[in-house]
């Protein structure tokens, strides 16, 4: 069974922690990794970083210009990753934009994932369709499973097409925003994610964005199987380094 | 087959929304009507009549005696360049700006390179009375004075984009994450036949003006509705759009898209997508674009800001790649040397965009007896200090 199927099973609340690999340095993806998992993170998503992520607010955006900078490529990550499953257990999810997979080839990207031991993969604009009609079977062949992402203004009819193609969990995106763009839920919110939970879907869903503290984690699974961090984790580390990860993750739960 | 785009926004290959599902609800409440309402009566009515009195549509098809002497054969001028705000692209932003009243938008956002469909925009908001944020890259807004100050007394915000390389790109990134952020209230107005589906075909659509007036002219003039020849410079792609789209699918009309080679095209500093560009996803489109072997988007480079585009629309691609356009780059001192010429042979000064279209002329041999439209797709008034600059005038 994939490990992220594993761990939805147990009965927690879970933090993901999302991290733009490259960042702060060239070489850090590994020792960030192990000490998510060390510090007790549920589940860990790696950020390929890429040239104009249009979903992303400044931090994250900033982030990924900074890796590029830096060096960090997709083969480049791959190589970092190679041995990352003889110490690591928790799921790892890829999460970019769909261009340089694209350019890797879908398949091979696949392919190599699969080698190196990643569980998911989550790319915000590779559409629903385009993915069942082209990538499915791709995805299928090499054990992966697909995130898909929902938000407040998504149709009912839209999240039960969504929840019976994934296989994993829905990435549920607390309003209408880019990433880090704000802080704190409104009562709107809250019943955004009653509505979704009333929903009763096959998949547990998992909160992302505006998730910056152990209010909003705890506020944000409430109903919700877990939660997971960007923005407020990657400002962390432009603060603090790659050396405090403990206090961070300590802060949220 | 046809070249025009199919009901899913795929010309061939090209087109499509790859974009995150943030922007499904946005972009789906535009598809499902924008061709709807576009054949409303009423809505034809309002934007023929402000074609007519505001934009001063039909632009003259004119007959360049000198110019056709010169290279010995027939050239037509389609005059864009005399609309209302000095190019083509107000034919868009006033059918846009129609349709965001129609689905009840209260503000407008746009992206804007040089400035051209910034002031476009900022035109039509002031018109409609509705508010209008205009994106631009920090380092355009330094080099485009005047028209962030035209922009500004019409009314708009100019918002900088700070991220990445702060020019076209980064503004349309920038503009688009503000969709994402108001996604009920605001219309996002695309200045060229880029981005997902449904705005390549909307914004082909409004500006086919421009081929329909053509057809019509040239039977005038002619006595046939087709040329031999129609002409335009491809940034993003919008004039070339208007101009080829009552012709996509006549296969007699030979096609002639301009890209701007910059410095050349193996100097690093180029905009010719058709050359140097690969099949991948920008801005929501999948299209040819010139990127990174990892993907990356690189920064292209143009003297003209107007075609300095990464990408190409996803039409422009399906041309290339099925053969039935034929490009051309032109680099930046062809087309200014092109430019010049026109102002001399006929008395226009044209923007450094469209003379990038002329300068084909040194290129390519036609017959005597061929019907050349050349898309004259812009003014050169908001290129004068190139202009000094580049010929020390």
């Amino acid at each position: 069974m994939n490990r992220i199927n594993q761990k939805l099973k147990e009965d927690k609340k879970l933090l993901s922690i999302y991290f733009t690999a490259g960042y702060p340095n060239l070489n850090d993806t590994a020792k960030i990794i192990h000490d998510l998992e060390k510090y007790g993170v549920d589940m860990i998503e790696i950020g390929l970083p890429f040239s104009d992520p249009l979903a992303d607010g400044p931090t994250i955006q900033e982030s990924s210009t900074a890796a590029l900078r830096n060096g960090m490529h997709t083969e480049l990550l791959f190589e970092q990753l190679r041995d990352i499953r003889k110490t690591v257990s928790i799921p790892l999810i890829v999460m970019g934009y769909f261009n340089p997979v694209f350019q890797y080839g879908v398949e091979s990207f696949c392919k190599k994932c699969q080698e190196i031991g990643i569980d998911g993969i989550i790319l915000p604009d590779l559409p629903l369709d385009v993915y069942q009609e082209e990538y499915k079977t791709i995805f299928k062949k090499f054990g992966l499973i697909n995130v898909f992402l929902i938000t407040p203004q998504t149709s009912e009819e839209r999240i039960r097409q969504i929840d019976a193609v994934s296989d994993g969990f829905i990435y549920m995106v607390s309003s209408a925003s880019t990433t880090g763009a704000k802080t704190g839920f409104e009562n709107k919110t809250q019943t955004y994610f009653e509505r979704i939970n009333a929903m009763n879907l096959k998949n547990p869903q998992i909160v992302g964005f505006g998730i910056s503290n152990s209010d909003t984690f705890s506020q944000a699974t409430r109903k919700a199987k877990g939660a997971i961090i960007g923005s407020a984790f990657i400002k962390h580390l432009t603060k603090n380094g790659v050396e405090k990860i403990d206090e961070f993750v300590n802060g949220i739960r | 087959m046809s070249y025009h785009a199919n009901e899913k926004g795929y010309y061939g290959e090209f087109g499509g929304a790859f974009i995150p599902e943030m922007l499904y609800p946005n972009t789906e409440e535009l598809r499902q009507n924008y061709i709807r309402i576009m054949e409303e009566p009423s809505f034809k009515e309002e934007f023929n009549q402000l074609l007519k009195d505001y934009v001063g549509r039909p632009t003259p098809l004119y007959f360049a005696e000198r110019l056709s002497k010169k290279y010995n054969t027939k050239i037509y001028l389609k005059r864009e360049d005399l609309c209302h705000t000095g190019a083509h692209k107000v034919n868009n932003t006033i059918g846009q700006i129609l349709m965001a009243k129609k689905l009840g938008k209260k503000r407008i956002i746009a992206e804007t390179g040089a400035g051209q469909h910034g002031v476009a925009t900022a035109t039509v908001c002031a018109l409609a009375g509705i508010e209008c944020v205009v994106y631009m890259g920090e380092i355009d807004i330094a080099r485009q004075a005047p028209n962030v100050a035209r922009m500004k007394m019409l009314g708009a915000e100019v918002r900088p984009a700070l991220s990445g390389s702060r020019t076209l790109k980064d503004a349309t990134n920038e503009a688009i994450r503000d969709w994402i952020n108001n996604p009920v209230d605001t219309h996002y107005i695309i200045g060229s036949v880029v981005g997902p589906h449904p705005y390549p075909d909307m914004v082909a659509r409004f500006q086919s003006v421009i081929s329909k007036e053509i057809k019509k002219q040239l039977l005038e003039k002619e006595g046939r509705e087709n040329p031999d020849y129609i002409v335009a410079c491809v940034g993003g792609g919008s004039n070339a759009a208007g101009a080829y789209y009552h012709y996509l699918d006549t296969p007699e009309v030979g096609i002639i898209a301009v890209e701007a080679a910059g410095k050349g095209i193996d100097t690093g500093e180029s905009a010719a997508t058709s050359a140097l560009g690969k099949v991948g996803i920008i801005h929501g489109s999948k299209t040819l674009l010139m990127q990174t072997k990892d993907g990356q988007i690189t920064e292209p480079y143009s003297i003209s800001a107007g075609l300095d585009y990464p990408g190409v629309g996803p039409m422009h691609a399906h041309l290339f790649k099925s053969g039935r356009g034929e490009f051309i780059s032109i680099t930046d001192d062809e087309a200014m040397t092109a430019g010049l010429a026109l102002c001399q042979l006929e008395g226009i000064i044209p923007a450094i965009e469209s003379s990038h279209a002329f300068a084909i002329l040194e290129h390519k041999k036609f017959n005597p007896s061929d019907i050349v439209v050349i898309n004259l797709s812009g003014r050169g008034d908001k290129d004068l200090q190139n202009y000094i600059d580049y010929f020390k005038l």
